[in-house]
């Protein structure tokens, strides 16, 4: 596996959607492939900002309003 | 046959990751905390049909994005169909790499990350055509398959391969927009348009 091979698997070697095989040769890559490595580390990072950022808690108001309408309360 | 009494129960953890997405697609809060109670409603009367010990999470998810088009697409007349240009691989870590780091220990690229303000990074996913909106979502904040999504969104796995390659690529470009807008890197930086 070269960069470009890599790079262009980045996304479902991060999604865990790829087979053992190919997963193994992106891993043997990185090991071998500094810039590869920081390139895959980043877009871990950015994924878990983006995950972080867009995480919102539901208001009690409609916790409440649909525990209600459950027949909950 | 899922049983209605367990309905609650079983279906109010997923109250928050509910309304997160229904923020992002609705872009309105009002209007996201709307969708979720039509969401709970319509999959309490249907839980009879839920299948016990099959996927709730998608399944509640499958309902809220069935509503979110009935209702709200109905009454903005979105279009269906949307295209996005294609972004080279690596997008931002190519353009934030080359940058000097201030606190070297840290690098550039944590240093630019973590400068964007949370309420950009909503803005910029918000950002995105629809379609590509609601797969780097589902995937990216709330973890589903590639099989969920395409189960949620009732289009095939393929589409949702591509949507998510070209949302995520796309929502780095804007990023990158956004660091240059806010001062994040230094000026004379390249834009994304060129």
């Amino acid at each position: 596996m070269d960069c470009d091979g890599a790079i262009h698997r980045v996304y479902h070697y991060l999604d865990g959607e790829i087979t053992v095989w190919k997963r193994r040769a992106i891993k043997r890559h990185l090991d071998d492939c500094p810039p590869c490595a920081d390139g895959f580390e980043f877009e871990i990072e950015l994924r878990r900002v983006v995950a972080v950022s867009c995480t919102e808690e539901a208001p009690a108001e409609l916790r409440h309003r649909i525990g209600q309408a459950l027949g909950l309360e | 046959m899922a049983d209605q009494a367990d309905f609650a129960e079983l279906a109010m953890p997923f109250m928050s990751g509910l309304y997160a997405a229904a923020l992002r697609m609705t872009r309105n809060p009002s209007d996201a905390e709307d969708l979720v109670q039509e969401t709970y409603l319509r999959a309490y009367r249907g839980f009879g049909g839920f299948k016990a010990g099959t996927n709730l999470k998608a399944w509640l998810y499958k309902i809220l994005t069935n509503t979110f088009i009935n209702i709200y697409r109905a009454k903005k007349r979105r279009p269906q169909q949307e295209t996005l240009d294609d972004v080279e691989d690596f997008y931002l870590y190519r353009r934030i790499g080359g940058l000097e780091a201030v606190d070297a220990q840290k690098g550039p690229e944590n240093e630019v990350l973590d400068a964007i303000p949370e309420a950009s990074i909503k803005a910029a996913l918000e950002d995105l055509p629809e379609q590509f909106r609601m797969a780097v979502m589902l995937a990216d904040v709330e973890g589903f398959s590639y099989k969920e999504i395409a189960e949620i969104m009732d289009v095939p796995i393929g589409t949702v391969m591509s949507r998510l390659h070209r949302g995520r690529k796309q929502l780095q470009r804007r990023l990158w927009d956004l660091a240059i807008e806010r001062g994040l890197v230094p000026s004379g930086s390249t834009p994304a348009g060129d």
